[in-house]
């Protein structure tokens, strides 16, 4: 019989990508299960069919490049673009936007540059910025109204209808503006009590919020707690976005406190899932501070200043042309040297 | 207690030692063939002193050491040379090398033994002498001559001696079997090894996976100077660069070697071969090996002779060839595998594993890399793998190289921890190899050059040289002409005969010259033309 030839290792960790996507997936389960009990069946809608359509792109994609279909639909990475689209856009989004948010993620922003491991941005969020900046009407007034499981929310058959139907402004009834898009309009006319009375922000810092956060935040816990990925991205993001908060806005009555920063809006999603996204990330620990802390900075900048109420993507975005740059200036210092080689070749040997 | 600093990295693969430690060491059944090959380790290869037909007797020199670096073979057991031939060796290339084949006659006579009494009354180069001598080159990695690690350079001052009995890669127990059963023979190793280096602190580390070694080296150093550190058990830091960090904080330089921060380490199957060559005056012929994997029925670790066929070894161990699926010599981690069982045991083999094809399966086809950093996470040198894998697969060798891949010690943590199951280790081995034949025509061409401008100086000088004697020539021409017209003038006054007879040998004189002249340049000629026609590329 012939022997086996191998390079070494021989033993390897029984640990794949496929794995590592699945629980990626199974700890975004928390928030979701937040956002359908505080705003309606919705997201749990979106993310069905965000997946669906994410693995059906993905799948169409690789035929058309010729290389094997399910060998790289089982990585699941497909999936969880689509999940992260499901659980960031509106919940009662029409059904064409966020096609097209899925189909851009995935042919442009994925697949156009070459499929997994190649792709210079966050696919998730190349999609969302898009539909963002093209239909900014469908993505702002679709944000259902808070309220745990409350009694007058469309039931499951009447979400799918709403979303199903592809009006770019739902029902008023069951909609409302964000915490984040509400305190910011109305903070230059309004004291910090005043904008605070309105119903969207319910008792504690935002309605439903607090909870779909925390969600995530537990997520995002488990994700650093079973070693797949490691804490200097949410840190530092979270890091920039409280040092911001502070420095610049911690006057309740003129910009939106912290607490809405930290718990309003996208926050933990983008902190722990999306800006973790490996692929179009800083790759060393140095690198994933400057890469985090960026991003938080930018969000900061750009709901207090800027146009759009939240950030994440733009964050998420603008850091990731600052990646490679990064990479080349942030590698650790390797065991017996005096310090880290950066840069380029032929410059700064040490 | 003694301060542990951390490594950076690391992993804690299956352990699987279990296999091997249920029961003593073992000595190994007399094989019908003993395979010794020349080069047994890092350095230059020793040469065959006996004829086939030989008789020789155990512990006899069958090979001397030649270069600086090397260490002669000795016959494990008496018997006849049958044949001095290539066969296949130990290397992850699969190649034949040069060996000498020994048919034992099963007598195992003793050539003179010669043990030193008091090693401490002699010099120390005599004792180094004696390491050489009797083949003992280290019994752990690459197996570089002990002698030579012992003399570290002169103007480095060595402290610190480390016995390496960390022992982290899975499966291989041979080092803590040894520790166990030998404890009494590796102190005293280490104790000629410290005298020779002049050693302040001694350091014997073991993994706290091995309480049993711990515990008999404990007593075996009990009421002495020496350490016995335990150290977490963690892949790699059994690693030479990764142990001195864990006992000293310091790290080695990336160019240097551990003695220039004032360490050396050595293995512990190392020292007991020292303190036998010492106090025994064996030479070093046989070694401690663990014989493991579920393709064999009966694992353990053995005492064999070097020059064994791993055949042989496996049959004794119980081989079930039907479920043997891949055979590894070393390691699961840094070992490589065989492609016949017919090599033999020599002085760096540790372990052999005969896995079946559910033990260590194939890998998993490879996938993209999505730069998730755990290989980051996992390295022991604080290397940047998922990079140095990016680099190394666009053929952009200068950022790999300037990532510091050279300093990648091929532990393999990055591939085991790989989500996508790149043999990533492969990769730098590749890169590494494409840079060193970049480097070696790097410097053919440098040299070609150089040769190509020494021409050329040489071609200009002769030109020059040509030209001064052209006008020298003609320098003195003009002379002669004055000189003659003089001549002439001065024999026109004094009267006609004597002048022709003067002009005429004015005219051989010239001639005579001339030729002179004429010869002289076709030589310098011939010999320019000889030189150009040398091969530039020698």
């Amino acid at each position: 019989m012939a022997l086996a030839q191998q390079s070494s290792p021989h033993a390897r960790r029984a640990r794949s990508t496929s794995n590592v996507m699945l629980w990626v997936m199974l700890a975004a389960l928390p928030g979701l299960l937040a956002q359908v009990l505080f705003f309606g069946w919705g997201n749990l809608i979106n993310v069905v069919w965000c997946i669906a359509l994410a693995v059906g792109a993905e799948a169409v994609m690789l035929m058309l490049r010729k290389r094997p279909v399910m060998f790289f639909l089982r990585d699941n990475t497909a999936a969880v673009t689509g999940l992260l689209l499901g659980l960031s856009l509106p919940p009662l989004v029409p059904f064409w936007v966020s096609a097209i948010a899925v189909l851009s993620a995935i042919i442009l922003a994925k697949q156009l540059y070459g499929g997994l491991g190649s792709n210079p941005f966050n696919p998730a969020m190349v999609g969302y910025a898009l539909v963002l900046i093209s239909f900014p009407v469908a993505m702002t007034t679709n944000w259902a109204e808070p309220g745990l499981i409350r009694e007058t929310a469309p039931g499951l058959w009447e979400t799918f209808q709403i979303i199903a139907s592809g009006q770019q402004t739902a029902v008023d009834a069951f909609t409302m503006a964000t915490p984040l898009d509400q305190y910011k309009h109305n903070i230059s006319s309004q004291t910090a009590v005043e904008v605070l009375r309105h119903p969207t922000f319910g008792d504690g810092i935002a309605k439903g919020w607090e909870w779909v956060n925390a969600g995530f935040l537990a997520g995002g816990l488990l994700l650093l707690w079973m070693r797949l990925i490691t804490w200097h991205i949410p840190v530092s993001f979270l890091a920039g976005l409280v040092v911001m908060s502070l420095a610049f806005g911690s006057n309740p009555d003129l910009y939106t406190p912290l607490s809405m920063h930290l718990f309003a809006g996208g926050t933990m999603l983008g902190a722990f899932f999306i800006a973790t996204d490996p692929v179009s990330a800083a790759t060393s620990h140095q690198g994933k501070l400057i890469y985090g802390a960026g991003i938080g900075v930018l969000i900061y900048l750009i709901r207090t200043w800027g146009a759009y109420p939240d950030a994440v993507a733009f964050g998420v975005l603008l850091m990731n042309f600052a990646v490679p740059f990064i990479d080349y200036y942030t590698p650790p210092r390797t065991y017996g040297h005096h310090k880290a080689r950066r840069g380029l070749p032929g410059k700064n040997q040490g | 207690m003694t301060q542990l600093w951390d490594f950076s990295g690391g992993i804690h693969p299956a352990e699987n030692k279990d296999l091997s430690t249920t029961r003593p060491i073992e000595k190994s059944s007399l094989p019908e063939q003993l395979i010794l090959p020349l080069q047994q380790h890092i350095g230059a290869p020793a040469e065959a002193c006996v004829s086939v037909g030989e008789k020789v007797l155990k512990g006899q020199v069958i090979a001397t050491a030649s270069g600086a670096i090397g260490v002669p073979v000795h016959a494990p057991t008496s018997g006849t040379i049958e044949a001095v031939s290539m066969l296949p060796v130990p290397h992850p290339s699969g190649m034949n090398d040069w060996c000498i084949v020994l048919a034992p006659d099963g007598v195992d006579e003793w050539a003179e033994r010669e043990a030193i009494a008091d090693y401490r009354s002699l010099d120390r180069d005599t004792v180094l002498e004696r390491i050489r001598e009797y083949g003992i080159a280290g019994m752990g990695g690459a197996g570089f001559p002990t002698n030579i690690k012992l003399q570290p350079p002169k103007d480095r001052k060595v402290s610190t001696l480390i016995l390496n009995g960390a022992e982290c890669e899975p499966y291989i127990t041979a080092d803590d079997m040894a520790m166990r059963e030998c404890a009494d023979e590796i102190v005293s190793g280490l104790r000629i090894m410290a005298w020779i280096l002049r050693a302040e602190r001694c350091v014997i580390a073991i993994e706290d996976n091995k309480p049993e070694a711990i515990e008999a080296v404990k007593k075996a150093t009990a009421n002495t100077q020496t350490e016995v550190v335990v150290i977490p058990t963690r892949y790699p830091s059994g690693g030479e660069k990764q142990l001195i960090q864990i006992l000293t904080g310091m790290e080695v330089p990336s160019d240097g070697i551990p003695a220039d921060i004032g360490v050396i380490c050595q293995n512990t199957g190392t020292a007991i071969a020292v303190s036998r060559a010492i106090h025994q005056g064996e030479p070093l012929i046989s070694r401690i090996i663990t014989i493991t994997g579920r393709a064999v029925s009966n694992p353990g670790t053995y005492d064999v002779l070097l020059g064994t066929p791993v055949a042989h070894l496996l049959s004794q161990a119980g081989l079930d060839s039907w479920q043997l699926h891949r055979l590894i010599l070393g390691g699961p981690m840094m070992g490589y595998t065989l492609e016949t069982p017919g090599v033999p045991v020599i002085k760096t083999t540790n372990c052999v594993i005969a896995a079946t094809a559910e033990e260590l399966p194939a890998p998993p086809p490879e996938q993209p890399c999505i730069r998730c950093g755990m290989c980051a996470e996992a390295c022991p040198m604080e290397l940047l793998p998922q990079q140095l894998f990016w680099h190394s697969k666009a053929g952009e060798l200068e950022k790999a190289e300037h990532l510091n891949l050279f300093d990648c010690i091929e532990c393999g943590a990055c591939s085991y921890v790989c989500p996508s199951s790149i043999p990533l280790v492969q990769y730098y081995r590749a890169a590494k190899g494409e840079i060193r034949i970049q480097q070696a025509e790097y410097l053919k061409s440098d040299r070609a050059r150089e040769r190509f401008e020494a021409r050329q100086v040489r071609l200009d000088r002769e030109q020059q040289e040509k030209e001064q004697r052209r006008r020298e020539r003609a320098k003195a021409a003009t002379e002669a002409q004055a000189k003659k017209q003089t001549e002439a003038e001065e024999t026109g006054a004094q009267g006609q005969p004597s002048s022709d007879r003067a002009a005429k040998s004015a005219q051989v004189q010239e001639a005579l010259a001339r030729k002179k002249a004429k010869t002289e340049h076709a030589d310098a000629a011939a010999a320019a033309t000889k030189a150009d026609a040398r091969p530039t590329d020698s």
